[in-house]
């Protein structure tokens, strides 16, 4: 074994800007990947739980297909698999169509849990204190709800932010891509992603942090 | 037409059985990787149930740093340090290895699960029933806490073996590499994908069968 490599930390100081630049991308595509996912999510869970048979089982095979392939391949459906139908979406919307896909799939399973764990009493007893249906659903059944799915939905952006890396393989410029992309130019690739790893740490880090510090204020009660 | 100088072909039956050489591959590396992480995990996970501070500050900071990166970062990360150290490793080790590495970092949480499920009095009524402390830890708390945790453990399994197609950005031909290869061959992304798809659903189908079987009799 030879140890003859110098370390060279100057070039990806220099580029410390556009990688947090990057960072940013990250977030923002893996919080707009977490939103549309919630509501997608919703409607599957509640399809789930109860809707029309054909589409019960639309949203059945959406949550098997999000939880039992890699992201990797959800993701390659979204961009050669659509091109197949003639729809050719830039990298952007590829990355951010597969991460709310798989998002939703993951969070319609929460959220029947969710739904599932509060029980049925609640709600009678809500209507016999002379709530309408709205009113019971959104004082009672609502917030007891959210308290159960609060830390999945938590694991589930660190996911999210972990998976949109991902984007590096499409050829999308978030934090990883960007990270390839400086990398292959200087060939310093071991520097660039070290640091790299370092800003992902933070992030999820700080993501946990920001979580627990709400749950005090939202779950004083 | 000489069939070698077609650029492009269309997906035939000889396609099928590279994607299942590829699906063997991913197979391979899943399998190898989840036992080798779930042995060393569950020794990791020992160590963090039975010292808070000493696990804290040795183990536990890099295990939470392997749970926090993305493992395509630390696939490409660790590879190149191979390169950098001067090891010679090829794809499909440095796949094993790393992955390997994270599943041990998952399932070390886990078994720490399962050991801290089985209560002090349990383990101290085994102990007074003279049984030596790897005594108790092999009859009283491995079958316990194993019937807890092996819920998420599975959970592990089946997320490794997802994860496992992650190893293509080392250049390894495992099942979505090969997929993506093809579909740049054929054109015909739709019925690959599909083919794939079936492939991966293969491999974990059977797993989460047999778990769900492996419970059902361990609670009778």
């Amino acid at each position: 074994m030879n140890f003859d490599y110098t370390f060279h930390w100057r070039p990806v100081i220099r580029k410390l800007p556009e990688l947090l630049e990057a960072s940013l991308v990250t977030l923002q595509i893996s919080v707009l990947s977490m939103i549309i996912g919630i509501g997608i999510g919703l409607v599957l869970a509640l399809l789930r739980m109860g809707g029309p048979k054909y589409l019960s089982w639309i949203a059945t095979a959406w949550v098997e297909t999000a939880r039992n392939t890699p992201a990797l391949f959800q993701l390659f459906f979204f961009s050669f698999g659509l091109g197949a139908f003639g729809l050719h979406l830039t990298p952007y919307f590829i990355v951010l169509a597969g991460l709310s896909f798989n998002n939703a799939g993951y969070l319609a399973e929460n959220f029947r849990g969710g739904f599932q764990a509060v029980p049925d009493t609640q709600m009678r007893a809500a209507r016999s204190l002379g709530m309408s249906a709205t009113q019971a659903y959104t004082r009672i059944i609502i917030p007891q709800v959210f308290r159960i799915v609060y830390h999945p939905m938590t694991n589930q952006l660190v996911w999210a932010v972990l998976m949109s890396s991902l984007a590096m393989i499409v050829g999308f410029r978030e934090l990883a891509g960007e990270t390839q992309a400086q990398a292959f130019k200087t060939f310093r690739i071991f520097e660039y992603f070290a640091v790299t790893a370092l800003i992902y740490y933070v992030m999820v880090k700080m993501i946990l942090g920001i979580s627990r510090l709400l749950s005090w204020r939202l779950f004083r009660y | 037409m000489n069939d070698s100088i077609a650029f492009f072909s269309g997906f035939g039956p000889k396609d099928l059985w590279i994607l299942a050489q590829a699906a063997w591959q991913t197979l391979l590396i899943s399998a190898l990787s989840i036992s080798g992480g779930t042995v060393v995990g569950i020794f990791f996970g020992w160590i963090l149930s039975e010292s808070k501070v000493v696990g804290a500050i040795t183990i536990g900071f890099i295990l939470d740093a392997f749970r926090s990166i993305p493992l395509i970062i630390q696939l490409v990360l660790f590879y190149n340090l191979f390169n950098v150290i001067g090891l010679a490793v090829s794809p499909f080790m440095a796949g094993v290895i790393i992955l390997g590495v994270y599943t041990s970092a998952l399932v070390a949480s886990v078994a720490r699960g399962g050991i801290e499920s089985v209560g002090t009095p349990m383990r101290r009524a085994g102990r007074s029933l003279g049984l030596s402390y790897f005594q108790t830890m092999r009859h009283v708390v491995w079958p316990i806490g194993l019937r807890a945790v092996f819920p998420s453990w599975v959970g592990v399994a089946l997320g490794v073996l997802k994860d496992s197609a992650l190893v293509s950005v080392l250049g390894h031909p495992e099942l979505l590499k090969v997929a993506r290869d093809l579909i740049t061959r054929t054109q015909q992304p739709l019925l690959v994908l599909a083919v794939a798809g079936a492939f991966y659903f293969a491999l974990s189908f059977p797993i989460s069968r047999y778990a769900a079987h492996l419970e059902r009799k361990w609670q009778s």
